[in-house]
């Protein structure tokens, strides 16, 4: 038998080497709050949402970088003609992190959770397209065929969102199939996820993913001391960064700033147009008329918006959605243009009058309105400031509230006392199907007069054909037609007044390799199982 | 001992009515019984009906407040809606922190301002009492959020932040009793009769500005308390500053009773304390 | 002749000159946004620069001291005589009395008070003026503030009314009111004096933490607070110094007060 020569010893502790260097690294970057909840199923907020990226293994996996769809745990899947059934094929003989074997009988087991009405799951909610039950069958131990009551536009997609638990495992939540599992948890400080062994994917190579062994989270709400970690090395990362927080990364360590363009994310503002609310009738009036609210987006600079309050790293935004949603953005329109002369012209063919620099109605009442916006936001609260000068240019006088945002969510949701809102609009999901309970006029979030028994105009009683109709349609071209109607009618009518689409800032140490940040969430650690930090 | 028993009985007293006070103040406050998890568009009407069902239970102040004493007779403390724990949990993980960060600040704040304000009473020297007065006034005026980042920038402990709340406060009442009382007649006859400057200190000077010092220890821990809030907010230290801060933003009615009732029974025994050596030493 | 304090007496008028003439002395309406030069360096147009809106820096500088320089020494003064009021009545009176109102102070330090001006701020229409609203806020500082001075003048209080001039004043047959105003209260004074001087700093930078519950001053109307929230920011201060102009003016200030009200905290 030939002896192995030096060369082929030198590359084999070569190979294990680098191996090593890609093992028993640190990946380290932080969390805005404590999560709330390990269950994948009642995530809520962000960082509970991170935890669920980092552990959960999915069905199927929306790529962030190409917004289309992979197979995960599932290696195929197949949507029935009605719209009502999906029926998984599951990958073979794979384990939870605690050994337990994965089978059909988990995925039927999350689904039923997931879809108990007392659990009340948001997740689950995604799914509720009809009063019914919805039906779990295991076809096989590594086939599931799950039929809900009624079709899911988009039915596939939603499955990016659903973590699956293990039915059998004592450890309940925690056992889990994705790239890292909960090692320890230190509450109010942070948390050490350690590489799953039992994570079933590899690389071009055959090589276990993922290549980094531990994520720390810190939990760190102040984003100025984020910053400060960032700059001296001790995170990794900051998965999405404010503009002010860039340009300072941009100035110190230019390559370290990446700008993913325009992301899901926009700012808009609304007139309260519900009937029973506590305001005078001749500013319900005001509200209620399409020139008038026409006129309000005309008068605003939003280049100005974006330069100036988000430091250039914005655009105008559209409307409902954002270019970053390649497929569902409606690319025929444009952006409102600024124009205070057309926005008087409008005003003056609704009876309002200039007096002396001061915008009248009919009745001779003066134009004045409060916007409220949630305190501690200072992109908002600078908007908003920028609005009320924009607005004095047209006679308008506009008294800047902030609000802390429980006393704004008890305006805007149940005692609707107020005027004028100034919020944002963060989008998760890039399917119009995510945002039905925003714009069908019964449903609870369509913010500016929500729960109506029948659409109160008929613009609004349009969207909801529209909204209804692109629901129930599997052909995504036509779902595209009718959603791109919808975007003109909110376009032409502006309930929502959109003003300005930020763009997906993050900042990467150089250590890190493979990271390609991108505007769908998670915008840095997308591709987690992937990344390589260096060694510590 | 009848004292004591009548400092204790008053702190009972006073924690109850000050937890039900708290509890009032929360449970009107605007805001209250809403949650941000409301605004989700993938929430159905069923959920989000279950949500506002689920805090409608807090809304009954005093059926409430009968319920949680009873509670808390049995060790439970409620439940944390915003951080989805059980509050003693959450009290018991973060009590310490804030116990280091507040006795450090307190310790720290009064050497350092009795450090300033006894030289300044004793030597009446205009020049040391200008100075004082400025580093004084200058922290006074800093931020405690540009106190924090200073603190970090230099990497040094962000807890002494509260020592530096703490100082000036400390020093300008302790320096204002203790000029007056130095000026009191019969120090000045104790001084006349050439006796040193320490033993007129400890002596004369001490034994008068006695009390008046005592209540304001007291006072301190309470102010200490307060500053905690917002630096370990800033600094993202786990204490129940921070915790506070956190349940005030998300109108947690357990968590903001429980932290109230603590703060309470802090002041209570801290300045009864206080009241008790000061009658003891005039004794 | 005692320079510092007619140098700091000066000061203060000289700047509440100023503030009153900001009109006139001011290169711009504090509300209005050069919108081409967001956070400029200083220049000759804009002597220290303009904040992230364009706004010329001077400009609210000028007319945000003349709503801190107002407000703040009033809140402070109302929260000085609540202290002495409250105070010296329980420390004079003692016995049960005393124990009550201490007990009470004690609680009112330990309340959320931050919920009850969350509840004011609701209570008021949204579209109050900002001047209103700033007022209001302060009005709520000044009765919300004597709770720990009140504790201290308390204790002064009760060590006072067992000393010998005390006992002289009744034994000439002063008794109640005329001895708790002629006889105690000025010798409190140091500590009133003292409660004073904290407050003022302590009230604007409360005014400023107050605004991220949106309960400070309304935008556009500045305010030492609101131009002090800028502070706050890593990203913002280590690249402009210029931003620290309201915090000296402020120290300024307070070390004036300081000067001015020293001599008068010694005893009588």
């Amino acid at each position: 038998m030939k002896k192995p020569g030096l060369g082929a010893v030198f590359t084999i502790l070569l190979l294990l080497s680098s191996g090593f260097a890609q093992s028993g690294n640190v990946l380290r970057f932080c969390l805005r709050s404590e999560p709330k909840t390990f269950n994948p199923l009642l995530v809520e907020e962000d960082s509970s949402d991170t935890i669920r990226y980092l552990t959960g293994g999915v069905l199927i996996r929306v790529n962030r970088d190409t917004q289309k769809l992979e197979p995960g745990l599932a290696t195929s899947w197949k949507v029935s003609k009605d719209g009502r059934t999906i029926t998984f094929t599951l990958r073979h003989k794979l384990k939870f992190s605690d050994d337990t074997l994965f089978s059909a009988a988990d995925v039927a087991y999350t689904i039923q959770q997931m879809m108990d009405p007392s659990l009340h799951s948001p997740v689950g909610d995604s799914f509720r397209s009809g009063d019914g039950k919805t039906e779990t069958k295991i076809l096989s131990s590594e086939k599931v065929a799950i039929t809900f009551p009624a079709p899911i536009a988009g039915l596939d997609r939603l499955f990016d969102q659903v973590a699956i638990m293990s039915a059998k495992s004592p450890r309940k939540e925690m056992a889990v199939l994705g790239p890292y599992y909960i090692a320890e948890n230190k509450a109010g400080s942070y948390l050490v996820l350690r590489r799953n062994p039992n994570y079933w994917k590899h690389d071009a190579s055959d090589r276990p993913l993922p290549y980094v062994d531990t994520v720390r989270l810190d939990i760190q709400q102040n984003r100025d001391l984020e910053l400060l970690r960032f700059l001296r090395g001790e995170i990794d990362f900051v998965n999405s960064i404010d503009a002010e927080y860039f340009d300072k990364v941009t100035t110190e360590k230019p390559a370290l700033a990446h700008d993913a363009g325009p992301s899901l994310d926009s700012e808009h503002m609304w007139f309260n147009q519900v009937p029973s609310s506590p305001i005078p009738d001749y500013k319900k009036a005001w509200f209620r008329s399409t020139s008038f609210r026409r006129a309000v987006s005309e008068a605003i600079n939003r280049e100005d918006l974006a330069r100036v309050a988000f430091r250039g790293h914005a655009r105008p935004a559209v409307g409902i959605f954002s270019p970053a949603n390649q497929f569902w953005f409606n690319n025929k329109l444009q952006p409102h243009p600024f124009d205070q002369k057309s926005a008087l012209s409008r005003l003056q063919q609704d009876g309002f009058k200039m007096q002396s620099g001061v915008l009248r109605d009919r009745a001779g009442h003066e134009v004045e309105f409060s916007i409220i916006t949630n305190a501690g936001n200072k992109y908002r609260e600078r908007m908003a400031t920028m609005i009320q000068q924009d607005l004095a240019g047209i006679g308008m006088k506009v008294n800047v509230v902030t609000l802390d945002f429980p006393s704004l969510i008890e305006r805007i949701t149940r005692n609707f006392n107020y005027e004028a809102c100034l919020l944002g609009l963060v989008n998760t999901d890039l399917d119009p199907a995510s945002i039905m309970n925003v714009w069908l006029s019964s449903a609870e979030n369509h913010q500016w007069n929500p729960n109506q028994k029948t659409p109160a105009t008929p613009w609004e009683a349009e969207i909801d054909r529209l909204m209804k109709a692109q629901a129930s349609t599997l052909n995504d071209h036509k779902r595209k037609q009718y959603f791109d109607r919808v975007q003109e009618i909110a376009w032409e009518q502006e309930p929502f007044i959109y003003l300005v689409t930020k763009n997906g800032l993050s900042a990467v140490s150089a250590s890190i390799q493979n990271a390609r940040p991108v505007v769908l969430r998670p915008q840095v650690f997308w591709n987690i199982d992937q990344l390589v930090a260096e060694k510590r | 001992m009848r004292r004591v028993a009548q400092h204790i009985a008053t702190i009972l007293l006073t924690v109850v009515l000050g937890g039900l006070l708290g509890a009032t103040l929360v449970r009107f406050a605007p805001g209250f019984g809403v949650d941000e998890e409301e605004l989700d568009a993938r929430r159905s009407a069923a959920s989000i009906e279950a949500l506002r069902q689920s805090n409608r239970t807090e809304s009954n102040v005093l059926s409430f407040y009968a319920h949680y004493l009873g509670g808390m007779a049995h060790g439970d403390l409620g439940f944390s809606r915003t951080l989805n724990r059980p509050v003693s949990e959450l009290v018991s993980d973060r009590m310490p922190e804030t116990l280091k960060s507040v006795g450090l600040g307190l310790i720290l704040g009064w050497i350092l301002g009795l450090a300033f304000a006894i030289p300044v009473a004793m030597s009446r020297s205009w020049a040391l009492d200008l100075t004082a007065g400025i580093l004084t006034g200058v922290l006074l005026c800093l931020p405690a959020a540009v106190l924090a980042l200073l603190f970090l920038l230099s990497r040094a402990p962000a807890r002494l932040v509260i020592a530096l709340i703490i100082f000036p406060k400390v020093f300008r009442y302790s320096r204002n009793l203790l000029v007056r009382t130095a000026g009191l007649p019969h120090v000045l006859t104790a001084r006349a009769k050439g006796l040193g400057g320490l033993r007129v200190f400890l002596w004369h000077v001490l034994p008068n500005a006695g009390p008046q010092l005592l209540a304001l220890a007291g006072v301190s821990v309470s102010l200490a308390f307060a500053a905690a809030i917002p630096v370990e907010a800033l600094c993202d230290l786990p204490g129940i500053g921070q915790l506070a801060w956190k349940a005030a933003l998300g109108r947690d009615l357990f968590l903001l009773l429980n932290l109230t009732m603590i703060v309470t029974v802090v002041t209570l025994i801290a300045n009864s304390s206080a009241d008790l050596l000061a009658r003891r030493s005039a004794a | 002749m005692n320079w510092p304090r007619t140098l700091a007496v000066g000061f203060l008028l000289t700047l509440a000159l100023m503030c009153g003439l900001a009109a006139f002395i001011a290169p711009s309406g504090y509300a209005h946004q050069f919108r081409d030069i967001p956070s400029a360096p200083p220049s000759h147009q804009h002597w220290l620069g303009t904040d992230d809106l364009g706004r010329d820096r001077l400009s609210r500088l000028l007319y945000g001291t003349r709503v801190s320089l107002l407000l703040a020494p009033g809140a402070a003064l109302l929260s000085s005589l609540l202290a002495a009021i409250i105070g010296a009545t329980a420390g004079f009176l003692g016995g049960w009395i005393q124990r009550v109102v201490m007990a009470a102070t004690d609680l009112f330090l330990s309340l959320p008070w931050l919920f009850l001006l969350i509840t004011v701020r609701a209570l008021m229409p949204l579209n109050v003026s900002p001047v209103f609203s700033v007022v209001i806020t302060f009005a709520m500082l000044g009765c919300l503030g004597w709770a720990a001075a009140a504790r201290v003048v308390c204790a002064d209080a009760r060590a006072l009314s067992n000393s010998d001039f005390i006992l002289l004043a009744r034994a000439s047959g002063a008794s109640g009111f005329r001895l708790l105003r002629r006889h105690l209260l000025p010798n409190l004074m140091p500590l009133i004096f003292a409660q004073f001087w904290i407050s003022i700093p302590v009230f604007i930078l409360a005014e400023a933490n107050l605004g991220i519950l949106g309960l400070g001053v309304a935008e556009p109307l500045p305010s030492w607070g609101s131009l002090l929230r800028e502070l706050e920011s890593y990203s913002s201060i280590s690249s402009s110094p210029w931003q620290f102009a309201p915090l000296l003016l402020l120290i300024a200030v307070v070390s004036c007060f300081h000067l001015v009200i020293t001599d008068r905290e010694l005893p009588a």
